[in-house]
């Protein structure tokens, strides 16, 4: 935590007039909120190691719109997404990354139909490809033999078919990688989409996120990997709930990179 | 005498087809009551979609038992109805087994129809003790109380006598055939039927005869009857599953439709050129502000309506949905059959009043589908990715929801707070869009 983080703007980058090769998308979770905040830090820090070239909005960055429009508010979903639309084009904006499956699946898949095309991927994505290509090597060795489960980010899974990426950046970690009994194309909600996130629950006999951190239980974790800033908040306060925080740590999967390799 | 039979036949089989295309002409009138979508896109992905979904029953197999049964029952019931036509051109022409010149084909394909009528038969049976006896989860859901689990049984029971008179009526023909019983020609091939000699040899002529003859009219008869059936049943399917697998969603589950009624306000409100006080054009007067979302199933869209028809009710949906499992009143299936019902009453409403809807004073939204439901979701897609025949619950939800935020300003509080947040923030929290940066310097 001591080194300071590189984190240049799009703003700061147009002053000198250059273009970074890739723009951050931070999210309102990774921006403001305690926990998603230290995924983003991660993810900087593993962005900072590979030298990639990239910037974030800022200030400049606003809502994507992608919480209202599940909660049908079309209106404000389209006023976000044009306004946001008017500002990536203006930085002439190519390529996005983002460590929310929300704002990934709004940005690729909603927002090229009012004007913004843009190619997107999701931090586990980008991570995987920085491996490919050469641009990261994991070395540590701090998680080798660990029990990791992946927790499947409905809107990075089922809603743009994903899988693989997250599993093969986790393969990395020499860890053991189990699947829950239901997994990819058919894992549980962690019950925090559409809007959920804000709200209290409906009337029921459970909620949604103690049955999914039920599914992690049974196969022993050591660690709940997940991959969505609002999963690991559900994540979390299941094993809470469940008094298991001293034996298992919900994570996200750029959070175990960047402590693999003591970032 | 035979005339006679012939000219029966002939009216029956009018009589049946004709009810049966009356019911499809109304059910297409109800499903364009809708609104339009355009679905001329991507055809070659969409048959492909068809053929694998619906024809190649690829969805169904996820549940291995179940999908199992399905396809034996599934096919067996098309092979078997290939002999329906021989059966109806017998009952026109006044012969008996009239394809029965075919030889060596004719014995395989009678004898595989046998083999397949007991599979089917079986296969109906298991169903039957899965839904009655082992009371699976997903068939005892509230929604499925009175007539839906009625209806599925139905269906069972109509298969099954179909199936058993079907070996009945070949089980007396071959008797008679080894009888040497005038008419009954030697022809087909008996593996299944065979067995049945020991309550049928005893019997006379005459007793077979009508043994047979009675056989051979109750199946042609059921057949029609389940046929017209279909339309008052979730057993719909068994035709719709093809058009809706076609029609089904191409796009990423992930993708939400952008409502362009919206764009071109949105697009006014952000032009800075745009002057808000302006009179509104003349021609723009006239047309009425569109509504947004749906409170009724005349505000959804005809794939909308076509995936009410469709749905089987089969529950994968519901038992794969984290809110049901969860105890909340959300059941995606019951979203299919809410809309189902209340599109029937709409069109039975135009029916009685010359072909114009009258207000009944009921809607979809608060009638049928409670905003406690619509208000459970998580958007998650499972109940999209479960289903066997490409229907989406979620896009109904999804524009009640619509209507509620847009037309009735009726979201739950803390939603309202939450995008008041984004309104003036950015953010759905209410922090400064300013500190958006700032933990890059928090330790
Ligand atoms: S999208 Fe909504 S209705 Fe469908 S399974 Fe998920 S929570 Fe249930
Ligand atoms: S919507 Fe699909 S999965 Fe759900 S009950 Fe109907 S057919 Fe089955």
């Amino acid at each position: 935590m001591s080194e300071t983080l590189k984190v240049p703007t799009m703003a700061e980058f147009l002053a000198e007039g250059k273009q970074p090769e890739i723009l951050f998308w931070v999210g309102s979770a990774g921006s403001y909120d305690d926990r998603a905040k230290k995924i983003t830090k991660a993810f900087v820090k593993i962005l900072n190691r590979a030298q990639v070239d990239f910037a974030v909005l800022g200030s400049e960055e606003s809502s994507t719109g992608d919480v209202a429009k599940r909660a049908g508010n079309e209106f404000l979903f389209q006023m976000q997404a044009m306004t946001n639309i008017e500002m990536l084009n203006a930085y002439e904006v190519k390529r996005i990354v983002t460590c929310d499956p929300h704002s990934f699946n709004c940005l690729k898949n909603e927002y090229p139909g009012l004007g913004g095309h843009y190619e997107v991927l999701h931090h586990t994505q980008f991570i995987k490809e920085l491996i490919e290509s050469g641009k990261l090597s994991i070395e540590g060795k701090n998680y080798e033999g660990k029990r990791i489960t992946f927790h499947d980010p409905c809107y990075l899974g089922r809603a743009n078919r994903e899988y693989n990426a997250p599993r093969e950046v986790l393969q990395t970690l020499n860890a053991k990688l189990i699947e829950m009994k239901r997994s990819k194309s058919r894992a549980l909600c962690c019950g925090a989409g559409g809007a959920q996130m804000f709200k209290e629950p409906e009337k029921g006999d459970l909620d949604i996120n103690i049955m999914r951190t039920e599914d992690a239980l049974k196969v022993n974790p050591d660690i709940i990997a997940t991959g969505c800033p609002y999963c690991n908040t559900m994540m979390t306060d299941g094993i809470k709930n469940k008094e298991k925080e001293s034996e298992i740590a919900v994570m996200d999967v750029a959070e175990l990179i960047a402590s693999a390799q003591n970032l | 005498m035979n005339y006679l039979a012939s000219f029966i036949f002939a009216v029956i089989l009018v009589a049946g087809i004709g009810f049966f295309v009356w019911n499809i002409k109304k059910l297409i009138r109800n499903i364009k009551l809708g609104k339009e979508v355009d679905a001329n896109d991507n055809k070659a992905q969409r048959w492909k979609n068809m053929i694998r979904i619906a024809l190649g029953q690829q969805k169904m197999v996820v549940r291995p038992v179940a999908g199992f049964l399905h396809i034996i029952v599934y096919l067996g019931f098309i092979i078997i109805n290939i002999e329906v036509l021989e059966i109806i051109m017998d009952g026109l022409f006044g012969t008996h087994r009239l394809f029965s010149d075919f030889g060596t084909v004719y014995n395989v394909l009678i004898g595989s129809f046998e083999i397949l009528a007991l599979l089917v038969f079986v296969s109906v049976i298991i169903f039957w003790i899965r839904r009655n006896i082992k009371r699976i989860q997903r068939f005892i859901k509230p929604e499925m109380k009175g007539w839906p689990k009625q209806d599925g049984n139905m269906i069972l029971y109509f298969e099954m006598i179909l199936m058993g008179l079907f070996l009945i009526m070949n089980g007396a023909d071959y008797q008679l055939q080894l009888m040497g019983a005038e008419h009954y020609v030697k022809a087909g091939a008996f593996p299944v039927s065979q067995f049945l000699e020991p309550i049928l040899s005893g019997l006379s002529e005459g007793t077979l005869i009508i043994i047979e003859r009675t056989a051979w009219w109750l199946h042609i008869i059921g057949i029609l009857i389940f046929l017209n059936y279909l339309y008052y049943s979730k057993h719909l399917h068994i035709l719709l599953a093809f058009p809706n697998t076609y029609f089904g969603k191409l796009n990423e589950k992930g993708q939400l439709d952008n409502l362009e009624s919206v764009t071109k306000e949105v697009q006014l409100m952000l032009d800075p050129n745009a002057d808000p006080f302006a009179a509104p054009q003349e021609n723009e007067e006239e047309a009425a502000p569109e509504k947004f979302g749906a409170s009724d199933v005349l505000d959804l869209n005809q794939i909308q309506l076509l995936n009410a028809y469709t749905c089987t009710e089969c529950g994968r949906c519901t038992s794969e949905c984290p809110a049901n499992q969860t105890g909340k009143k959300l059941s995606p299936r019951k979203i299919m059959m809410d809309t189902r019902d209340r599109l029937e009453e709409v069109g039975k409403n135009i029916d009685a009043n010359q072909g114009e809807f009258k207000d009944d004073g009921k809607q979809l939204l608060d009638n049928y589908i409670t905003r406690e439901e619509i208000w459970a979701c998580t958007t998650c897609n499972a109940c999209v990715e479960a289903c066997p025949v490409s229907i989406d619950p979620l896009s109904i939800i999804i524009e009640m929801r619509r209507y509620l935020v847009m037309e009735q300003s009726a979201a739950p509080v803390e939603l309202n707070n939450m995008m008041s947040n984004i309104e003036n923030n950015g953010a759905p929290w209410p922090y400064n869009q300013m500190d958006r940066l700032n933990w890059k310097d928090e330790a």
